[in-house]
C-alpha cells in the first residue's frame, strides 16, 4: 500500500466568538491559505473530506453548508465525518491506501460559542442512561480527574503545571486563544466547576477551523520538498457504558502503542488532544513522553475549536517537525467522555 | 406588483419526533424495575454483573439476557461536585454526579448524590436511592442518591 504523507496545514485563528461570521467563511481562508502555500487547487485534490458536528449548527446535514467554502464544481469526491476532523483524516488516509486518490483535503470546523456546549454534549450521550441526567462534559472529565488523583496516577500539582506550561507555551502559537500567564496563586484561587477541575482546567469555548492536504508518495514531493510521512495511525474505543470503563487506564491508547510499536521510538515532539489538564500528565505516563516536549502550542487549554483540535494536534506536530528539523513526532485525537475515544498518529520526516 | 394579491401558500412546520421508541428487551425490565423501586442488572457467563442492566458485555461481545436484580445501595467509585448548577441540571441545589456501584453489581451507574456537602464524600462511601413518587419508567425515577446514615 502507499504511504502517505502530511503535505500542508493551516489553523484559523482561534475566536471566542465569531459572532456572524459563518461557518463557511472561518473554512474559506484556511483552505485558501493551504492551497496558496502548495501552489495547488482544488483541481489537484482527489477526495475532500470533513469534520465537524451538526449538534453544534444546530441543524440535520448543517455540514452539507460547509462545502460552500470550496469548489465543487466540476464535481468532487467528498465525504464527511460527525467526528472530529482527525478522523476525516484516517478516511481519507484510507481512500488513498486503497488507491482511489492521490491527494486529498481534509478540513475541521466548529463554533461552540452560539449554544451551551455542556448541555449539546450531554445530548451526544447514552439516551436512556446517561443523557437524560444531563451530565455536562466537565463534571464527567472530573469523574476521570477524582479516580486519576485517588490513585495517585497524577497530581493536583501536575495538573497546575499544566495549566501554567499550556499558558506559557500559547506565545508559540498565534493562534491561540488565551495567551495571558496564569500563576500559582491565580490557579489557586479559581473556583472548582465540578471538583476537582477549576475553571482554568477547562478549555475555553472556541470558535474556529483548519484545514490539512495530505498526499502519496507518488504525488508528495510535486508539492513540497518536506513531506512529513504518516508512519503509522491507529484509533480504537472504549464502551459507551461508562461505568465499566476503568477510567484509571485507557486500553485503546495502549492498544495503539502495541499495533504502532511506539515502544522504542525517540520522540522530539507531541501534541495531545487533552481537553482538560489532568489528562495531560495522564497521558504523558501512558504514552512514555515525560521527557518529551508536549503541547508546545499549548494545546487545547488554550483554544478548543471542537471537531477540530484532534486534526490540531496532528497539523501541529507537523508543523513542528518542519520547522524544527526534526524526526518523530507523535500526536492525539480523542472523542467521548473521559478520553473514550482515542487515535494516536506516528510522523515521520525522513532524512 | 401589488403584494396583497399573491397568493402565499402556507404550511405549518412543526418539528417533532413522530416514531414510537422501545427501549428493548433489556432495557425495558430495567426501567419496569426502576418504576418498582427495583434496580436489575445483566450478568453475563463469566458472572459478571452489569448494572444498569447492559445488552451485551463490551469486553467479549457476549449478548446479556440474565437479569438479576442488584442494590439498592451502593457504593461511590467517583464523584464530582457541582457547586454551582447550571442551568440544564436537573438539581438546582449543590450536588455531586457520581459512578455508584450497586450491591452485588460488577460495573458503575452514572447517577447523582445530593443532601449531603462536598466534604462528605469520598470514594468507597456508601449511598441509598430516594426514589420519584411519579415514576415514569426512565432513569430519572431515582431523583438521586443519598449517603447511608
Amino acid at each position: 500500500m502507499k504511504k502517505v504523507a502530511v503535505v500542508g496545514y493551516a489553523q484559523h485563528k482561534i475566536l471566542p466568538n465569531a459572532g456572524a461570521l459563518n461557518e463557511v467563511e472561518l473554512i474559506m481562508p484556511v483552505v485558501h491559505k493551504v492551497f496558496n502555500d502548495l501552489g495547488i487547487s482544488q483541481d489537484d485534490i482527489g477526495f475532500t473530506c470533513s469534520g465537524s458536528c451538526d449538534y453544534l449548527q444546530g441543524a440535520a446535514f448543517a455540514f452539507v453548508e460547509g462545502l460552500s467554502a470550496i469548489q465543487t464544481s466540476p464535481p468532487i469526491k467528498e465525504s464527511h465525518v460527525e467526528m472530529d476532523a482527525a478522523w476525516a483524516l484516517y478516511e481519507s488516509m484510507l481512500k488513498i491506501k486503497m488507491g482511489d486518490a492521490d491527494t486529498a483535503l481534509i478540513y475541521g470546523f466548529g463554533k461552540s460559542s452560539p449554544g451551551n456546549l455542556d448541555s449539546i454534549i450531554s445530548l451526544q450521550m447514552d439516551p436512556y442512561y446517561i443523557s437524560p441526567l444531563w451530565p455536562d462534559r466537565v463534571s464527567l472529565a472530573a469523574l476521570q480527574a477524582q479516580i486519576l488523583l485517588q490513585q495517585k496516577i497524577i497530581t493536583h500539582d501536575e495538573m497546575m503545571a499544566t495549566v501554567i506550561e499550556a499558558r506559557n507555551n500559547a506565545a508559540n502559537n498565534p493562534n491561540a486563544l488565551l495567551t495571558d500567564h496564569v500563576s500559582e496563586d491565580l490557579y489557586q484561587a479559581d473556583s472548582l466547576i465540578s471538583s476537582p477541575l477549576r475553571g482554568f482546567d477547562c478549555p475555553p469555548i472556541s470558535d474556529g477551523a483548519s484545514a490539512m492536504v495530505i498526499a502519496s508518495e507518488d504525488k508528495a514531493f510535486e508539492f513540497t520538498d518536506n513531506p512529513i510521512w504518516i508512519e503509522g495511525i491507529d484509533h480504537s474505543i472504549e464502551s459507551s457504558n461508562l461505568g465499566s470503563r476503568d477510567l484509571a487506564t485507557s486500553p485503546t491508547i495502549q492498544n495503539a502503542i502495541t499495533n504502532l510499536n511506539l515502544k522504542n521510538i525517540n520522540f522530539d515532539v507531541a501534541e495531545l488532544h487533552t481537553q482538560f489538564s489532568h489528562e495531560v500528565p495522564f497521558l504523558r505516563k501512558l504514552l512514555n513522553l515525560t521527557n518529551v516536549p508536549t503541547n508546545l502550542s499549548g494545546g487545547p487549554l488554550v483554544g478548543n475549536v471542537m471537531m477540530c483540535a484532534g486534526l490540531d494536534a496532528i497539523g501541529k506536530t507537523f508543523q513542528s517537525l518542519v520547522s524544527d528539523q526534526s524526526d518523530h513526532g507523535i500526536a492525539h485525537a480523542s472523542s467521548g467522555p473521559c478520553l473514550q475515544h482515542n487515535m494516536v498518529v506516528h510522523l515521520e520526516r525522513h532524512k | 406588483m401589488n403584494d396583497s394579491k399573491i397568493n402565499l401558500l402556507e404550511a405549518p412546520f412543526e418539528l417533532s419526533y413522530k416514531y414510537k421508541r422501545s427501549s428493548g428487551p433489556v432495557m425495558s425490565k430495567f426501567f419496569e424495575g426502576l418504576s418498582q423501586k427495583k434496580i436489575f442488572g445483566t450478568k453475563s457467563k463469566a458472572q459478571k454483573v452489569f448494572a444498569p442492566a447492559a445488552e451485551y458485555d463490551p469486553d467479549t461481545r457476549e449478548a446479556l439476557t440474565e437479569i438479576v436484580e442488584v442494590g439498592p445501595g451502593g457504593t461511590i467509585e467517583s464523584w464530582s461536585w457541582v457547586n454551582s448548577p447550571r442551568s440544564h441540571h436537573l438539581l438546582k441545589t449543590p450536588f455531586a454526579f457520581a459512578l455508584i456501584k450497586l450491591d452485588g453489581a460488577d460495573t458503575a451507574m452514572l447517577h447523582m448524590v445530593s443532601d449531603c456537602d462536598e466534604s462528605d464524600l469520598s470514594i468507597g462511601k456508601k449511598v441509598l436511592p430516594v426514589w420519584s413518587e411519579n415514576p415514569t419508567e426512565a432513569i430519572t425515577d431515582i431523583n438521586y442518591f443519598i449517603l447511608e446514615s
